[in-house]
């Protein structure tokens, strides 16, 4: 069976007939050929599928599409372009904190609702704000650093 | 993941008429515990119906002297709510310690009591305050409600609507976190008022329990010394690859004494 959802993927009006046992990550990359936002468990443990839903951060592998019925969504693809980066994008960059890249786009989507929520971040506060995300080649320390950095570039 | 029909009632009876209709019906919450679930086909319901439009169940309040959570309400919102911190500011600091940030945006209050993981961290609170839990028929206590692992006193087709915590004088929770999921592996839930001590513990066994030693102990002398002489006994603990069942036993009186060290 299927079901008809109407929502908002970076910025446009989006309506999708898909089964009812689709999650959002199918929808945003099957369907809309959005391939930025990555599966890395698809058991809601590796953040690889973080997008923003209504502005907040949620792992997309574990949000029904009927759940995301009405919503805002906001994905890797929505938040910069190649030529006008994110200032979050623009510090992982700058502070090498990527390198397979697998990571990186959940990474930045956790990052950039951490910034818009937390007023003081120290190193500690962004550590435990990307518990959600796992990196398994940068050890992190860049990371953090370009988060840190990120933030004081967004909130200027 | 296996196909479903869904449903999104807007009321609590049509929640309720649509469990009934269903051949094996099963409410959704966040879906952070039912579609992992679903995903490895340890759930395949045929209806999945979605709280989430339900009128009532979100939001938090103080009421003669009592704080009470709305089912639906997220982690996060728990973690970040003012009502919640002047209240029982023990709750903010549980909630705040669920899982992650992505987990916590989505994850309810509702849908963690009602799944009753025996590492999951709302039992303790719910436990150790006395808490009473509100349904579509009646209010349960939770000395009643968690009765084994995954299982309470919930009727197949009944819907938690609130959560009423007493409002007590001090509280605090102290867990020892698995590194890797942030469950608790012991978590150990002090609360405090009128000079009655209660304490409950989560991750340590099958489900979670009231710690009787612990709470003559801290009655009669509130102060981390009091648990120096407590030994749990292990048989009853759970042991898996994270902690073997004498650690745990050890850990809940570590965690009680940091619970304790918080209050005084
Ligand atoms: C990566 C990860 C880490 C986590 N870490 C932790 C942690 O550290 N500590 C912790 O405690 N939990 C943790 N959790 C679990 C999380 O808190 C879940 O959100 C919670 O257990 C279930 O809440 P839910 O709203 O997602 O419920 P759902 O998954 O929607 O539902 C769970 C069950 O409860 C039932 N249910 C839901 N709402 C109601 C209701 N109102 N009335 C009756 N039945 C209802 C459903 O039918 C279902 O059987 C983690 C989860 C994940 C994915
Ligand atoms: S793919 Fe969603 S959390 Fe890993
Ligand atoms: S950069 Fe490779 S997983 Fe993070």
């Amino acid at each position: 069976m299927s079901i008809t959802v109407n929502l908002i993927v970076n910025g446009k009006a989006v309506t999708q007939t898909c089964p009812e046992n689709t999650t959002l990550v199918e929808l945003i990359r099957e369907k809309l050929q959005l391939s930025g936002t990555h599966v890395g468990c698809d058991t809601s443990q590796c953040g690889a599928c973080t997008v923003h839903m209504n502005g907040r951060a949620v792992k997309a592998c574990t949000v029904l599409v009927a759940q995301a019925e009405g919503s805002d969504v906001t994905t890797i693809e929505g938040i910069g372009t190649a030529d006008d980066l994110h200032p979050m994008q623009s510090a992982f960059k700058e502070c090498h904190g990527l390198q397979c890249g697998f990571c990186t786009p959940g990474m930045i989507m956790a990052a950039i609702d951490l910034v818009n929520r937390e007023n003081e971040l120290d190193e500690q506060t962004i550590r435990e704000g990307l518990e959600g995300n796992f990196c398994r080649c940068t050890g992190y320390h860049n990371i953090v650093e370009a988060v840190g950095n990120a933030a004081a570039r967004m909130k200027e | 993941m296996y196909d479903f029909n869904y449903h999104k009632p807007q009321t609590v009876k049509d929640a309720l008429s649509l469990f009934k209709e269903a051949d094996d019906g099963i409410y959704l919450a966040g879906g952070h515990t039912l579609i992992p679930a679903m995903k490895v086909r340890l759930r395949a319901p045929t209806d999945v119906i979605d709280l989430s439009g339900v009128d009532g169940l979100i939001g938090i309040r103080e009421e003669s002297g009592a704080l009470v959570i709305g089912a639906l309400t997220t982690h996060d919102t728990v973690a970040t709510s003012e009502v919640v911190a002047r209240a029982i500011p023990a709750l903010n600091s549980l909630a705040a310690s669920i899982g992650d940030a992505q987990v916590r945006n989505r994850g309810t209050i509702g849908g963690s009591v009602a799944n009753n993981d025996p590492a999951a961290d709302y039992p303790a609170g719910v436990l150790a305050l006395g808490a009473t839990i509100k349904t579509d028929r009646r209010e349960i206590s939770a000395s009643e409600f968690f009765t084994a692992m995954f299982e309470t006193a919930l009727e197949e087709d009944e819907l938690i609507q609130s959560i009423s915590f007493p409002i007590v004088e001090s509280a605090a929770y102290i867990k020892f976190p698995n590194p890797a999921s942030r469950y608790a592996t012991v978590g150990v839930f002090i609360s405090r008022h009128g000079g009655q001590v209660s304490v409950a513990i989560t991750g340590a066994a099958a489900t979670v329990f009231r710690c009787p030693e612990m709470e003559q102990a801290l009655s009669d002398n509130f102060a981390e010394v009091a648990l120096d002489s407590i030994q749990l006994n292990a048989d009853d603990m759970n042991s898996d690859m994270h902690a073997s069942a004498e650690y745990r036993a050890h850990l809940c009186v570590v965690m009680a004494k940091r619970a304790v060290a918080s209050m005084s």
